[in-house]
């Protein structure tokens, strides 16, 4: 059976029910874990003091802000190359929760920037980048509401993706090639010895991968809502014409 | 059971009070539309069987 299959919305509606259930349940159980171990369990640091547990909620926040976007992107090429609804259901889908990644990682920043910085809010490249893809996340969302026919809708929210895809690339690495702002270097690293401390990573990692996992959990329930609506607008206008 | 958080405790504090809220808030959001869409859907094919 081809992979294509998949995204056919009633085999889609299918085999994302039973997921559905685990998907929440493991994405629950890894935050909690990560963020209690990260809250009550690790030590202040030297120089950040306690504002050091932040990063179990920013680091993860930012990297699935910048991710969700990337999903929505691959999302929408699929939609423009081979027409799979689906597929422009899910970009649609995501795009609630990478929004709600992004405000987490600005706030948490912000506040973590005042007693660091001695600032809310500079305009350096990286924090300009993010905010300029949370007001794409908002245009997106916008054109979406603003377009009644689905398909003009998602061709359209599929070119502005693709536009706002420079900035969440800018937003992963501004931070490399432009060494000035107040943003530090990447936390994490394929380069072991510029990551965190072994006693941060460990519960950092375990907070990613509930950020991860509750994006998934997120992008399929939501999904599947679409799917329904889309439906029961399908009926409903089969309704009015008879 | 509470860490000392020192004298960054209101930053701390605030960080994780407003990303549980949008975490909670969105979570929530997601799943009240799916029991809507679920609930019209579940009445549309129900007017369409009969």
């Amino acid at each position: 059976m081809s992979l294509w299959e998949y995204a056919n919305p009633k085999r889609f509606m299918s085999w994302t029910a039973p997921v559905l259930p685990w998907a929440f349940g493991l994405a629950g159980l890894c935050l909690v874990t990560g963020l209690i171990w990260g809250f009550f369990f690790t030590p202040d640091d030297y120089r950040q003091g306690s504002t050091v547990k932040i990063i179990y909620l920013h680091v993860p926040s930012a990297l699935m802000a910048i991710n969700a976007w990337i999903m929505m992107l691959v999302a929408s090429l699929i939609w423009l190359v081979r027409r799979h609804h689906v597929s422009a259901l899910a970009a649609k889908a995501a795009a609630p929760v990478g929004i709600t990644m992004t405000l987490i990682a600005l706030m948490t920043g912000a506040i973590w920037g005042q007693p660091m910085w001695g600032t809310y809010w500079a305009w350096d490249p990286r924090l300009t980048s993010f905010l300029i893809l949370f007001l794409f996340y908002l245009g997106y969302m916008a054109l979406w509401a603003a377009i009644d026919d689905p398909d003009t809708a998602a061709d359209l929210t599929s070119v502005l993706c693709m536009v706002g895809s420079v900035f969440a690339l800018l937003s992963r690495y501004a931070v490399n090639f432009w060494n000035q702002g107040l943003h530090q270097g990447a936390s994490l690293s394929l380069d072991k010895e510029e990551n965190v401390a072994d006693v941060f990573f460990q519960p950092l990692l375990l907070s990613i991968a509930g950020f991860v996992l509750l994006f998934f959990a997120l992008v399929l329930l939501r999904t599947r809502t679409e799917i329904r609506s889309r439906r029961v607008r399908a009926l409903q206008m089969r309704e009015s014409r008879s | 059971m509470i860490p000392d958080l020192g004298k960054y405790a209101a930053e701390v504090g605030l960080a994780y009070a407003v990303s549980l809220v949008l975490l909670a808030a969105i979570v929530g959001l997601s799943w009240r539309q799916s029991v809507i869409q679920r609930a019209a859907l579940d009445a549309a094919e129900a007017r369409k069987n009969g």
